[in-house]
Parts: structure tokens; sequence; C-alpha cells
């Protein structure tokens, strides 16, 4: 079984009217490894994510995790399999406290079944999570109204979301976007210390810098295509990278 | 002029206490205590004592308000979830026909057809209707408002289970304090148990798929399994109503899976204020009473019932309910402006 990749994709395809929003995209992700993803705007990203979490149905391809074709399959079943995601957009229950939105998947049957069969207090679980994310457990911050918190909390909010479903692999899609330099800096090491854990990690991001601290490896897409693969130095190097990313955010890095 | 013609303003306040968490009650006085047990006790004790004083015609509607009661109480708990159904007559018909046949063929008493056609009539309601827990707002309703007429043509065209001509002499409660009272309790149980569970995280799932169906799904919860174990728990309510009153009756036709059954909970529950239970319960208390008495009056019934319905709905949109519940939680006063 050595080498059994945990996530395997192969030649990706989905088309939006004209648009070829993902077009043949394949990858390998091993147990433990930190991908990065990066491509301009309007690259297939977040299609590219929504395509393996089930909540996009591909026009061709397949996607295989832990040796079983998912290619399809409902993002509840997906999503009960251990593959969990932030939204680049956050979906959160705006009107309920913060601890409540993660009562949702703390109430799963994956959750169940990992704790041994029962749920548990389920309140303290959340905001023992909460906690985890820098929301101050004796603070009255976990107990406010999801919908008054201010961006970076949702956002961090969005995450423990994520993490309470306890998964094997976890995928953000642009998770820092709009977050003050202090949030990230507090929450890059919380990833880092996820993965250092044993969490496979797909990040997409548009803060370069910070990406590739962390990251093994990343690819980059334009167009739906994949241009580049491989450790970032390399790749922010070739021509076609070069090309792809020619006036925007690169330059700055 | 200033202390002559001061004006005043009504000022509102939000009361003091609110008993926020779950489990942390802060109460030091009895008047708290009243405060919080009092909208919980009067309409239970008024329901207890209504049908001692009730007698003859005024305590069949009492019955009948209870029934309709269950069938918007039903209907509440399907749009918590946002299903949001046309077809209320649907699990009443299930639930009459059930206990129906079972009494006209079998001879069975209500002790034993009650219970099998409540659950029994979930289960249909639930299997007929999990194929379409997919679609959405109006396209379920849609389908909901057309199976009632389907079924009905269908009793009507196969000549089963009674025909048009319905199924009639069947066994009739045997002590009539008794069916009152279970009426009067099923429907508090029921109020009071929904009420309940919407504030589990069991009922706090079921919102969320309302809110956010995918946000739902990203947790790893079968968002259609969920809405298929809340269309049983409806439609076994709603079928425990049709079940009862086929007994009331003795008698049961197709004028079980009638518009009105699916009519008129929607309009108790717009009327009352959706979303509470209390809304829906409250709703049919005062819609069914008002459509009895106003009965005397013949066609121009209808008109007058219309008429209450759009003048409530145009001068209370959010319902009788949640107009009382948001003035008991203020005081007002008068304070001087200038
Ligand atoms: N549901 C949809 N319907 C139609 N077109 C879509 C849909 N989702 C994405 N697209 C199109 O597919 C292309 C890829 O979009 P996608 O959101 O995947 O890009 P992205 O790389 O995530 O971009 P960003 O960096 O802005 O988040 C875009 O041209 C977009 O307009
Ligand atoms: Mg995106």
């Amino acid at each position: 079984m050595e080498g059994e990749p945990l996530l395997k994709v192969e030649k990706l395809r989905k088309h939006f009217g004209g648009v070829t929003a993902v077009h043949d995209v394949s990858f390998e992700l091993r147990q433990g490894e930190f991908l990065g993803i990066i491509g301009p705007n309007g690259s297939g990203k977040t299609t590219l994510v929504n395509l393996i979490t089930g909540f996009v149905k591909p026009d061709s391809g397949r996607v295989t995790y832990l040796g079983k074709n998912i290619t399809g399959k409902m993002p509840y079943t997906i999503a009960g399999q251990g593959i969990s995601r932030t939204f680049q957009m956050v979906r959160l229950f705006y009107n309920l406290p913060a601890y409540k939105n993660l009562i949702i998947p703390l109430s799963s049957p994956r959750v169940k079944k990992l704790r041994g069969g029962e749920y548990g207090e389920r309140d303290d679980v959340a905001v023992d999570l909460l906690d985890d994310m820098g929301f101050e457990r004796d603070s009255f911050v976990p107990y406010k109204m999801a919908g008054s918190l201010p961006h970076g909390y949702l956002k961090r909010l969005d995450l423990a979301r994520a993490m309470a479903l306890r998964p094997n692999l976890l995928i953000l899609d642009e998770l820092f976007s709009g977050m003050a330099m202090s949030e990230v800096a507090s929450t890059l090491p919380l990833i880092e210390k996820f993965n250092a854990e044993g969490l496979t990690v797909i990040m997409i991001e548009h803060r370069l810098r910070e990406l590739f601290r962390v990251v093994d490896r990343i690819f980059v897409l334009n167009f739906g295509e994949k241009i580049a693969e491989g450790v970032p130095k390399e790749v922010m190097e070739s021509d076609a990278v070069k090309n792809a990313y020619l006036g925007s955010e690169i330059e700055e890095t | 002029m200033t202390g002559i013609d001061a004006t005043y303003r009504k000022k509102r306040l939000d009361r003091g206490i609110k008993v926020r968490s779950d489990s942390v009650f802060a109460i030091s006085s009895y008047r708290e205590i009243l405060y919080l047990v009092l909208p919980r006790v009067v309409p239970v004790i008024t329901l207890l004592v209504l049908p001692l004083i009730l007698k003859g015609y005024w305590g069949k509607v009492l019955v009948f308000a209870c029934m309709y009661g269950l069938l918007a109480l039903s209907w509440d708990f399907l749009a918590s979830c946002g299903l949001f159904s046309l077809g209320q007559s649907l699990f009443f018909g299930f639930g009459a026909y059930v206990a129906g046949t079972l009494s006209y063929y079998l001879h069975l008493t209500p002790a034993i057809t009650l219970p099998i056609a409540t659950l029994g009539g979930g289960l249909l309601s639930a299997a007929l209707l999990s194929p379409v827990v997919r679609l959405r707002g109006v396209y379920f309703a849609m389908v909901t408002l057309m199976l009632p007429m389907l079924l009905m043509k269908m009793i009507e065209a196969t000549g089963l289970v009674g025909g048009s001509h319905g199924l009639s002499a069947l066994v009739p409660f045997h002590n009539e304090w008794i069916s009152t009272y279970m009426a009067v309790v099923t429907f508090l149980v029921c109020l009071f148990g929904f009420r309940r569970l919407i504030n589990e995280d069991y009922g706090l799932v079921l919102k969320a798929i309302r809110d956010d169906d995918r946000a739902v799904m990203s947790a790893a919860i079968n968002i259609y399994w969920r809405k298929i174990q809340a269309l049983f728990i409806a439609g076994a309510v709603g079928s425990f109503a049709g079940a009862f009153m086929t007994h009331h009756y003795q008698f049961v036709g197709m004028s079980a899976f009638a518009l009105d059954y699916s009519i008129l909970p929607v309009a108790a529950a717009a009327l009352g204020g959706p979303g509470t239970f209390a809304g829906a319960a409250l709703g049919s208390m005062i819609l069914v009473p008002l459509s009895e008495s106003l009965r005397a009056l013949g066609g121009l019934r209808i008109a007058l019932y219309c008429g209450v319905l759009i003048g409530s709905v145009i001068l209370l949109p959010e319902g009788i309910f949640h107009y009382m519940e948001r003035k008991y939680h203020q005081f007002e006063t008068f304070v001087k402006v200038g």
C-alpha cells in the first residue's frame, strides 16, 4: 500500500456554458502533504474544489479518495468520508450564536462514529474548538450572534466548522482573504500544527508569501488548466507562470 | 412655554430578565417566575377547562379546532426545515383511510387503529414524498397540492376503500370525555413537544437546512434523509388528526383529502405567525371557531372569512403570536421630551 495516494484527481473537466472552468486537471496528494493551489482570478480554483467536494458534478474525469471512487457523490457523503472544506464566501448561520454554528457538523454521523458512538456535550466541544481558533473562551465572543462578528472571525468560524468534522483532508479556499495581518499571523501556525499532526491540507491562496512558507508543493491553474507544478521557488521561475501572472500580484512578492 | 406644552413620547423597554442560556436560570422573585410561567400555564389551563364548559356543538368545535391545530403544527414543522406544504390533507387523508379501513374491515377499535394510523400515515407520507424532497419551494408545494387530488380521483375511479361512497358505520369512541380530552391533550403535547424539539440540536439542524442547505451538506449531514424524517413526523401528526376525525364521524370518505384540510392550516399559521408553533396553534383556535360561527351566514361566510384573513395579513404581517410575544416582553412608559 506504500505510495497509494490519499487523493487522486484524473482529468477533471467542467464547462459552464462556453467557459471551460476546469480543463483536464490531474494531480495526486499523499497523506500528510501540504499542497498549495494558485492562479489568477477566474482560473478555476474554486470550481476545482467544488468538483472534489461534490458541490459541482464534473463533465468528465475521476476523483479517487482512499482508493474509492467519489466522483459525483453527494457533498454530505464526501464530507462524511473526511474531506472538509471552507468556503471562499463563508457560508454560516448568521442568526445563530457562533458556537451553535458548530453544532451542525457535530451532529453528523461521522462525528458520532469518531467519538465512539456518542455525541457528548456538543456545546462544550464547540466552545473548545472555537477556543482553539482564537475565540477566547471566557469572553462573550463564542456566544455572540455570528452575524455580529467581524469578517476575520467569520473566516475562522468557517475554519472551526470545517475542523469540527475531524477531517483527513482539509481544503481551504482563500481562507486568508479579508483577514487582518495579525489574524493571518495567528491562524497560519494553527494550520501548520494541524498539518504536523497528520492532516493533509490543500490551500488556495492569493497571499503567496504566507502560502510559500507552509506548503510542500504548489501547482498553478490558468484558464482551468494546470500550467506548472513543483516546489514554489522553481514553479514561480517558470516562463508559463510568469506569463500567466504578468502584471498581477506576483510582482509584489 | 416649557412645562406647559411639554410633549410626551412613548418609550419602549425590553424586560430586564431574559433566560438566555439553556441551563442557567437566574430568577429571584415570584413575579419573575410568573412572568416566565404564565404564558405557558394560561393556555394549558384554558384548554383543559374548556371541555368542561363547552357542551354539545361548541364542544365539537373545540375538538375540531384541536385537529386543525395539529395540521397547522405539522405544517409549521415542515416549514421549519424549508418544506412548504400545500397538501396537509394528504397526511389527514392517509390517517383517515388507514383508520377507516382497519375499523371497517377488521372492526378494530380506536385504541388500536389510532396508533397504527399515526405511524402508518407517517410512513406513507414520508415514502410518497421522499422522491420530491429535492424539490424546493414552490415546486414542492405544487406536488403536495396535487397529490391529495390525485388520490381522491383514484379512489373515485377505482372504487377501492369504499369509492365515492366512503366507509360508514365505523367503530365510534365509546366515551366522549375520553375522546375530547385525547384531542386536547394530543394538541398540547404536540405544541410543546415541537417547541422543545425545534430548540434541541435536532431542530437546529432542521432550521439550518432551511437557511442554507449547502452549508449543512458540507457538514456531512444528509439533508434529504433529515427532510424525510421531518416528513414522517409531520405526516404522523396529520395522520393522527385524520384517524381521530374518522372515528369521531364514524365515517371516512374522499372528503378526507379535501382542499380545506390543506388550506386552513396554512391560513391558521399565517394568521397566528409561522415559525413558533404557538402561532399556528393560536391561529387555528381563532380561525376554526370563527369559521363555525359564521356558518349561519351561509355564502357570505366565506367572504367574511376571507376578509378577516386578508385584513390580518395586511395589518399584522408578523402574525398575532409574534405581536403578542413582543408586547409581552416590553414595558411601555411615557417620558417627557424637552
Ligand atoms: N456556477 C457557475 N456558473 C457559471 N460559471 C461559473 C460558475 N462557477 C464558476 N464559473 C466560471 O468559471 C470560471 C472559474 O471560476 P472559479 O470561481 O473557479 O475561479 P477562481 O479561480 O476560484 O477565481 P477567484 O480567484 O476569483 O476565486 C470563471 O470564469 C467563472 O465565471
Ligand atoms: Mg475562487
